[in-house]
C-alpha cells in the first residue's frame, strides 16, 4: 500500500477500496516500526491522525468529499499546528504548543488530509544535513551513515522510506530541493509569494517558502492546489490566479527550450552527479526539447549574498525567543539581562547562534553599507541574470547539489563547506523563483537530483517537464534496499 | 553672558484607529492587562503583520494638515533592541523613507506669528507597558498597548523658549484632535512629548550639546521641565562644566529631573527594511481622496466663527482650538439658534463648572443639546439668565433630561402675568412709602439709580421669575 502513488491512493479512498483509517494505521505502523532507524519524525500524532481518518471516512461515505480526503501526510515541524507541539527543531521551542495553525496546515485539514506527525529538521531550518536538530540527526534511508540533507531532512527521509506518501517542507536556500536530491524523491519550492507563510516559523522572511515533497511530480501536482491559496494574513502572499496544477502534466515537450547554465557545471561538481544530469539532459533532447547553453554570470555571488541577507533577517526574526512569553526560559534568572543571556545561550544551538552573530554584525553601524547594502545589490544582479535567461529559454536545468549524500560529521567542522551544499539552489531563493528537484540517477548507490528552475509562477510547466521525464524513467520509483 | 535656548520636539501621537497597526486587536484604552493582545501582538512564532490602511489614511491627513510633502513610497524598517514590553525584539517603524516629509506649523508668539518646521513624521507601532508596582521584586508586562499605531512627529530645533515649545505642542494637539486622528487624551498617553534642549551663547551659530527629556504628558510639565533644564544647563556651563548628551526624565510631582542614560549606553539599533511588509505606494488619487476628507481646521474654524457668528477673535480662538469644544459649541449654538449666547456659556459657565469638578468637556454631564435647550428658553424669555444657571446645575446633577422638564418641575418660568406683577408692585409701594416719597422728589438723573431698590424688592418677591422688562415698565408707571 505504501508503494502506491498518490493518484492510486486517492482512487482507492474515493472508491472505498481502502478506508482512511486502514491507510493511516498502515503508515503509523510503518513509522512505529521503521522510524527509530531514521529519526525522521519529531512528533507522531497517532491518536489525532486516527480521529482525523475516521472523520475523513465519514465524509467519504457521504460522497462529494474533496479529492485528497483521507490521504495521510506529514508536516515539517516548522509549521504551527494548533494543539500539537511545534519545535522547529530547537530546544527553544521544545515546550511550544501553538494556539493556531499555519494556513497550509489548515488548508490540508479542511481538505480532509490526515496529519501523521511533525517531521524532524535542522534547528530553525538552518543547516544542510539535519545535524543541527535538537532532536538528533535524521538518517538517510539510502545509507544510514549519511545525511539526508537539510533542513527538511525529516520530510525527505520519511517520504523516501515510505513512512508517508508526502510531506510539507520549506525552502530558504535549498531546504526542499537538496534533501529531495539526497533522498531520491521529488520536491518543489514554489515561487516566493505563491504559498502563505502564515504560521511557518520564520528563518529569513524574504527567502522562506513552503513547498512539498513526494515521490513524483504527479504526486506533487495532486497536492499543490490545496497548498496554494491567497492569504491576506501574509502581506507578501501574491493574489495571482491559481491554475489546476494537474492540467498540463501530459503536454508534450516538443520545442521546449531548456537553459543549461555553464556556471552550474564547473569545479566542485561530483563527476557522478554531472554524468547523471547530462544523461537527463539527453533524455529531454529525445523528448523533443532543445538545450540552450546559457550564462548566469553572477552565480558566484549567490552564496556570499545569501549568507549576509539570511543571517541579517534571522537575527531579527529570532529576537522574539527571549524567554519572556513562551518557549525555553533558563532556570532562576537573576535579572533581566541574565534571563535574556542564558535563555538564548541555552535554548539555541551553535549554528543558530553563529547566524544570529553574523546577522547582527552585518547590520551593525559602520558595516551595514559594506555588507547588507552590497548583498542586496548582488541579489538584484542575480535576479536580473534569471530575467535575461528566461527571455531565451522556458526552463533551466542543472544539478540540485554538488554531490550525493555525505557522511555524518564530514562537514561539521567547516561551516563554509556546508554552506556550499546549496551553491546551485540559493540563487532561486534570492531571485524568488520556483525550483524543483527530481531523482535522476544513483551514484555509488545513493540518489542524485536534477534541478528545474522555472520562471515566476511557472509551477505548472515545471511539473509538466518533471512528469514527462518520470514517464520515461524509473529513478523516482526506486526505493532504498532496506525498505522494499 | 546672555544665553539662547534651542528646543526641538519629538512627539508620539497615538492614532485613533479601532484596531492596531499590524493586527486586528482593539486599541481601546483601559482594558484589563493583556486582554487586547493577540498572537501577532505577542510575537508568537510564525505570525505576520498586515498593515492597517486606516493608520495610513490618518498619517496622510496629518501630513496634509502640516502642509507637508506626502512620500508616495514609504518603507517599514525593524529597529532592533531587547526589552520585555517589545515582544518581537524589534519595533516596526520607518526611518529612511517615512510617510510624511518636511512640513510646518505656525504658532503665535510675543513677536508675532512664527513658523516651526517639521522635519518629518513617520508611522510606527507602540510598545507594551512594563508594570513595576504590584509585583514584589518582579515586573509585570501588559501588551495591550503593543502595536497601537503612532505617528512620531519630529520638529526642527526652531523653538527658543518654553513658551514657544508649549505653543507648538498645543497647536499640534489642536491639529490632531481637529483631524480626529488622535483623542488628545494626554493623561492616558495619547500624546507624549520628548523635548530636545540645548543652550548656546547668544549670537553663536553652532548648537550646544543637547539633552532629551522624555515622555512629558502635559503642557504644564513640559513648561516646567524646559525651564528647569535650561536653568541647569546654563548653570553647568557658567560654572565651567560641560553638558553631556543624555536622556533625562522629569518628575512632575517632585518637580525634579534625573539622568536616565547617557549617549555611551545607547543601542545600535541595526535598522533594516522589514521583509514581512512590502513598501507602501500611495498614488495621487488616494492622496486626493484623503484631501477631500480633510475636516475644517482650527484656523479656518476661528475665521468662520467670527464672520458667520460675529464672535470676537478671542472667543473664536478658544472655541475652535480643539474639536471637542468646537463640536460642543456648534451643537449648542445650532440647538438654540443663539451662537453668541452659546459662546458665552461655553467659555463661561460650562468651563467654570468643568474646572471646579476637574473633568473634561468630553465627560460633561450636560450635553450640548441640553445646553442648547437652556439657551433657547433664555432667548425667548421663558426664563431669566439667572434661572438658566439653576437649570444647568439641575441637569448637571441629573435631575432631568431636558431644560423644559427642569423649568416646569422647578416652576422657573418668568412671571409675565401683568395682574400678578401689579399686585406685587402695589404691595411694595404700600410697604415703602418713605422710599416712594424720596424717589418722587428726586431729580430725574438720580431716579434711575433709585429705581434699583424697587426692582430688587419686586424680583425678590417674584422669586426671580418676573419678566424684567415688564416689571420695569409697570414700576415706572406706578411711581410717576
Amino acid at each position: 500500500m505504501h508503494n502506491l502513488s498518490i493518484a492510486q491512493l486517492i482512487n482507492q479512498l474515493q472508491t472505498k477500496a481502502v478506508s482512511s483509517r486502514e491507510l493511516t494505521q498502515h503508515f503509523l505502523n510503518r513509522i512505529a516500526q521503521l522510524d527509530p532507524g531514521y529519526n525522521s519524525f519529531v512528533t507522531v500524532t497517532a491518536e489525532q491522525a486516527l480521529a482525523q481518518a475516521d472523520a475523513a471516512d465519514a465524509r467519504l461515505a457521504q460522497g462529494n468529499a474533496p479529492d485528497l480526503c483521507g490521504l495521510p501526510m506529514a508536516h515539517k515541524d516548522i509549521f504551527c499546528t494548533q494543539g500539537v507541539r511545534t519545535s522547529c527543531g530547537s530546544k527553544m521551542l521544545d515546550n511550544f504548543i501553538p494556539p493556531y495553525s499555519a494556513t497550509i496546515v489548515e488548508n490540508y485539514a479542511a481538505a480532509g488530509v490526515v496529519m501523521l506527525g511533525k517531521t524532524n529538521m535542522d534547528e530553525f531550518a538552518m543547516g544542510s544535513s539535519n545535524e543541527t536538530s535538537y532532536y538528533g540527526p535524521v538518517k538517510n534511508p539510502w545509507a544510514t551513515h549519511c545525511v539526508p540533507g537539510g533542513s527538511s531532512g525529516g520530510s525527505a527521509a520519511c517520504v523516501a522510506a515510505r513512512l508517508a506518501p508526502a510531506a510539507t517542507a520549506s525552502d530558504t536556500g535549498g531546504s526542499i530541493r537538496q534533501p529531495a536530491s539526497l533522498c531520491g524523491i521529488s520536491g518543489l519550492k514554489p515561487t516566493y509569494g505563491r504559498i502563505s507563510r502564515w504560521g511557518m516559523i520564520a528563518f529569513a522572511s524574504s527567502l522562506d517558502q513552503a513547498g512539498l515533497m513526494a515521490r513524483s511530480a504527479e504526486d506533487i501536482a495532486l497536492l499543490l492546489n490545496t497548498l496554494t491559496s491567497f492569504d491576506a494574513k501574509d502581506s507578501t502572499c501574491v493574489d495571482h490566479p491559481i491554475p489546476d496544477y494537474r492540467a498540463d502534466l501530459t503536454k508534450p515537450l516538443n520545442g521546449l527550450r531548456i537553459g543549461v547554465p555553464v556556471e552550474y557545471f564547473g569545479e566542485g561538481l561530483h563527476a557522478g552527479t554531472a554524468a547523471a544530469v547530462d544523461a537527463a539532459l539527453k533524455h529531454y533532447e529525445s523528448l523533443g526539447a532543445r538545450l540552450v547553453s546559457i550564462s548566469l554570470p553572477h552565480s558566484s555571488l549567490s552564496v556570499p549574498a545569501y549568507y549576509v541577507i539570511a543571517p541579517a533577517e534571522c537575527s531579527a526574526n529570532l529576537s522574539r525567543f527571549d524567554g519572556v512569553r513562551y518557549g525555553y526560559r533558563c532556570k532562576d534568572p537573576q535579572d533581566l539581562e541574565d534571563l535574556y543571556r542564558r535563555s538564548r545561550a541555552e535554548g539555541f544551538g551553535d549554528e543558530v547562534k553563529r547566524r544570529i552573530l553574523i546577522g547582527s554584525y552585518v547590520l551593525s553601524a559602520g558595516f551595514y553599507d559594506a555588507y547588507y547594502s552590497q548583498a542586496q545589490k548582488a541579489r538584484r544582479l542575480i535576479q536580473q541574470d534569471f530575467v535575461s535567461a528566461f527571455q531565451q529559454v522556458d526552463i533551466i536545468l542543472g544539478p540540485t547539489s554538488p554531490s550525493p549524500a555525505f557522511e555524518f560529521g564530514s562537514k561539521g567542522q567547516d561551516p563554509v563547506a556546508m554552506y556550499l551544499e546549496d551553491i546551485y539552489t540559493i540563487a532561486t531563493n534570492l531571485a524568488g523563483l520556483p525550483g524543483m528537484s527530481i531523482p535522476c540517477g544513483l551514484v555509488d548507490g545513493k540518489p542524485v537530483g536534477l534541478q528545474l528552475i522555472g520562471n515566476y509562477f511557472a509551477e505548472s510547466l515545471m511539473l509538466n517537464v518533471a512528469h514527462q521525464y518520470q514517464l520515461g524513467t524509473d529513478f523516482h520509483t526506486l526505493a532504498p534496499a532496506a525498505i522494499s | 553672558m546672555e544665553w539662547e535656548t534651542v528646543i526641538g520636539l519629538e512627539v508620539h501621537v497615538q492614532l485613533a484607529t479601532k484596531s492596531k497597526i499590524f493586527s486586528g486587536s482593539s486599541t481601546a484604552f483601559g482594558a484589563e492587562p493583556n486582554t487586547q493582545a493577540c498572537a501577532i501582538d505577542l510575537a508568537m512564532p510564525g505570525t505576520l503583520p498586515v498593515a492597517n490602511a486606516e493608520a495610513f489614511r490618518m498619517a496622510v491627513l496629518f501630513g496634509l494638515g502640516i502642509n507637508a510633502k506626502i512620500n508616495q513610497h514609504s518603507v517599514f524598517e525593524r529597529k532592533n533592541y531587547f526589552y520585555p514590553d517589545l515582544p518581537k525584539g524589534y519595533q516596526t517603524t520607518q526611518l529612511a523613507e517615512p510617510i510624511v516629509g518636511p512640513g510646518f506649523l505656525e504658532i503665535e508668539t510675543a513677536q508675532g506669528v512664527k513658523q516651526v518646521r517639521i522635519h518629518h513624521a513617520h508611522l510606527e507601532e507602540d510598545a507594551g507597558k512594563s508594570l513595576h508596582e504590584d509585583f514584589h521584586g518582579m515586573s509585570g508586562i501588559d501588551l495591550n498597548r503593543a502595536g497601537t499605531p503612532l505617528i512620531e512627529v519630529v520638529s526642527e530645533p526652531d523653538m527658543r523658549n518654553a513658551e514657544e515649545a508649549v505653543a507648538f505642542a498645543k497647536k499640534l494637539h489642536a491639529l490632531v484632535t481637529a483631524l480626529e486622528i488622535c483623542d488628545g487624551e494626554m493623561s492616558q498617553g495619547s500624546m507624549r512629548f520628548d523635548v530636545n534642549i540645548s543652550v548656546r551663547p547668544k549670537g553663536q551659530e553652532k548648537l550646544g550639546t543637547r539633552t532629551e527629556t522624555k515622555n512629558l504628558n502635559s503642557f504644564k510639565f513640559m513648561d516646567e521641565a524646559i525651564e528647569l533644564e535650561v536653568e541647569r544647563q546654563i548653570s553647568v556651563l557658567e560654572s565651567g562644566g560641560v553638558i553631556t548628551q543624555e536622556t533625562r526624565l522629569y518628575n512632575g510631582d517632585t518637580k525634579k529631573a534625573r539622568s536616565m542614560r547617557s549617549k555611551e549606553d545607547s543601542n545600535d539599533y541595526r535598522y533594516f527594511p522589514c521583509p514581512d511588509l512590502l513598501p507602501v505606494v500611495l498614488d495621487d488619487a488616494y492622496i486626493e481622496a484623503v484631501r477631500q476628507q480633510m475636516p475644517e481646521l482650527p484656523a479656518a474654524k476661528a475665521v468662520r466663527y467670527q464672520t458667520s457668528f460675529g464672535l470676537p477673535a478671542y472667543d473664536a480662538g478658544i472655541l475652535s482650538a480643539d474639536s471637542t469644544t468646537a463640536r460642543y459649541f456648534e451643537t449648542a449654538a445650532a440647538a438654540s439658534g443663539q451662537p453668541k449666547l452659546a459662546a458665552n456659556w461655553v467659555i463661561g459657565e460650562v468651563s467654570a463648572q468643568l474646572n471646579r469638578h476637574e473633568i473634561s468637556l468630553q465627560n460633561c454631564p450636560v450635553s450640548a443639546d441640553q445646553l442648547g435647550g437652556i439657551l433657547q428658553r433664555i432667548a425667548d424669555n421663558t426664563i431669566t439668565a439667572k434661572s438658566g444657571k439653576t437649570v444647568f446645575d439641575a441637569l448637571w446633577q441629573g435631575e432631568g433630561q431636558t431644560a423644559d422638564e427642569i423649568i416646569a418641575a422647578k416652576g422657573l418660568q418668568v412671571v409675565s402675568d401683568t395682574g400678578a406683577l401689579e399686585k406685587i408692585i402695589d404691595d411694595i409701594i404700600a410697604a415703602n412709602s418713605a422710599q416712594v416719597e424720596s424717589y418722587r422728589a428726586a431729580p430725574d438723573d438720580k431716579k434711575a439709580k433709585m429705581l434699583g431698590f424697587f426692582t430688587g424688592q419686586a424680583m425678590k418677591a417674584s422669586k426671580g421669575q418676573a419678566n424684567p422688562q415688564q416689571l420695569n415698565a409697570i414700576l415706572l408707571a406706578k411711581l410717576q
